[in-house]
């Protein structure tokens, strides 16, 4: 990143010429770290969680009572090399991830429309907040069979719940981003005789984002959870990864469960990952906090 | 001036800035300054009396820089245009002159945060003036930055107003600044905030950063300090 200092602008007669602070600042380029330091710890720590598995399974528990957590490369046999079971996990879990998508969906365009109405007036933020912090805590479990009976056991059940869990902290973020904005800048659009849209669309939302993005990370996991337990629950319909968790119980096949238990986990972190990277993508280069700098 | 709490803030100011004058208000903090920027600009209603504008367009430097964070440098001197629906065209060329002006060219596609204070500070600048307003109100503007910023800041204010000839009212609590930058130096007393001193400041237009070393600078100086500790008391 290099910025010419010699600026071809004519320079003005003013004693003590260039000012001091016209010299880029300590030139801020990342300093790369070391490939090492960023992919040991987390190998080591994956090492020895899957040491510790092993102990268990061959140490603490006695051959008739390995069943109970059979060893990682019996996982890996039972079911990630075995091609059947893999290709119906990837079936359920894509099934899953479809209803997680759509339930993600509809909850950010709920949420940010009700942050945006909320953001509009105090009266109207008093009104209906405690509301949705009610919804937040309701416990999911208990009203899945609820929604079963109101929406049947099919997709939009599971679609529903996935609203349900995965709305409150969009809410929550983007009202407290659109209400983050400096009084300046609002002060600054008055004066330009700005109006609601303008200011919603050019401070606030804007200032919201980084906000936003920290609530769609978590909302984002929470929804394939809510598919995922929804699933479990409704058996209508497609076989999403809930079902077959189900299915694994019931036939004690250990092997396969922990399989698609690792596997949810993996859809999880994909979009925990997609986020974080739109995040940077859309505003890293201007929120320190996107980019997780101290 | 009085707040619905019963704050009696600003009583029986008057004055008039025109084109080519330059007005600084200094008093101690909490005297009703910003109050009576605010009231100018018409952010704040007045409970009585009259504020007289000759133009819609008034150009307004806040204490902080108030930059977008997430619009590069050119992009947040195009706002005020932007808003005034200037085109696209149009807008990113007033945009660049204003740039030159404050001589934060080559720095259009830096994002706030990774330029200085006074940077920020000439960045809000530019972007006022891109409509180039008639009348330049500044509220304490460069109190946030150090010492040699704020006299380079202080020199480059002056340049503008030598060049523009805009009307400037001026809110500072920094005696030597007022004096170096104004016209005219009013002296406001504590709430409820009123005008207690004028004082016209005779050095001439372009002047030389060197008069803060002039004798005359200074008995000013003297003058008007003793002026505010009147005012204080």
């Amino acid at each position: 990143m290099s910025t010419d200092i010699e600026s071809p602008v004519t320079t003005p007669a003013v004693a003590g010429d260039v000012a001091p602070d016209l010299e880029p600042e300590a030139t801020y380029k990342p300093k790369r770290e070391a490939v090492w330091r960023i992919v040991l710890p987390p190998f080591l720590v994956g090492a020895a969680t899957i040491g510790f598995w092993y102990f268990i399974s061959y140490v603490i528990l006695e051959p008739k009572r390995r069943f109970l957590l059979q060893p990682p490369h019996r996982v890996w046999q039972e079911g990630f090399a075995d091609s059947e079971t893999l290709s119906e996990m990837f079936k359920g879990l894509w099934s899953s991830g479809k209803v997680a998508f759509w339930g993600l969906l509809i909850a950010i365009a709920l949420g940010f429309a009700l942050a945006i109405i909320m953001s509009q007036a105090k009266l109207i933020e008093r009104a209906f907040f405690p509301y949705f912090v009610m919804l937040q805590a309701i416990p999911i479990l208990a009203i899945v069979p609820l929604i079963g009976f109101w929406f049947g056991y099919g997709r939009t059940s599971r679609i529903v719940v996935c609203v349900i869990i995965a709305i409150f902290p969009i809410i929550v973020n983007t009202l407290f981003g659109l209400l983050s904005a400096e009084a300046g800048l609002h002060d600054l659009l008055t004066l330009h005789g700005a109006g609601r849209l303008t200011r919603i669309r050019k401070v606030m939302f804007p200032a919201a984002l980084p906000a936003i993005f920290a609530g769609l990370r978590i909302s984002a996991g929470l929804s394939v959870i809510g598919a995922i337990v929804s699933d479990f629950f409704f058996g209508k319909g497609d076989i999403g990864i809930g079902q077959l968790l189900k299915r694994y119980v019931a036939r004690i096949e250990g092997e396969k469960l922990l399989a698609a238990v690792i596997l949810s986990c993996v859809l999880g972190v994909a979009v925990f990952v997609f986020f974080g990277w739109l995040a940077n993508r859309v505003a890293g280069k201007w929120a320190p906090a996107v980019r997780g700098k101290k | 001036m009085t707040f619905p709490d019963g704050t009696k803030a600003l009583t029986n100011v008057s004055f008039d800035v025109a084109r080519g004058e330059f007005v600084t208000i200094v008093g101690p903090s909490g005297c009703g300054k910003s109050t009576l920027l605010k009231i100018a600009t018409g952010l704040l209603k007045q409970t009585s009396g009259d504020v007289v504008l000759e133009s819609d367009r008034v150009g307004y430097v806040f204490q902080d820089a108030t930059l977008m964070p997430w619009r590069t440098v050119q992009r947040n001197v195009e706002l005020l245009a932007e808003l005034h629906g200037i085109p696209k065209a149009e807008r990113v060329e007033l945009a660049r002159k204003a740039i030159e002006t404050v001589r934060l060219t080559g720095f259009e596609k830096h994002y706030p945060r990774s330029l200085s204070g006074g940077m920020k500070m000439r960045a809000s600048l530019a972007r006022t003036l891109t409509l180039s307003p008639p009348l330049f109100l500044f509220d304490e503007p460069f109190g946030a930055v150090d010492e040699i910023t704020r006299e380079h800041l202080n020199e480059e204010t002056l340049r503008l107003f030598e060049k523009e000839q805009f009307g400037g009212l001026f809110i500072t609590h920094s005696i030597s600044e007022a004096v170096f930058l104004s016209t005219k130096v009013l002296v406001m007393s504590a709430r409820p905030g009123r005008l207690v001193a004028e004082f016209d400041v005779p050095f001439e237009y372009p002047r030389n950063p060197d008069i803060r070393f002039d004798p005359e600078f200074a008995r000013l100086s003297g003058q008007i300090s003793h002026a505010l500790r009147g005012a204080h008391a």
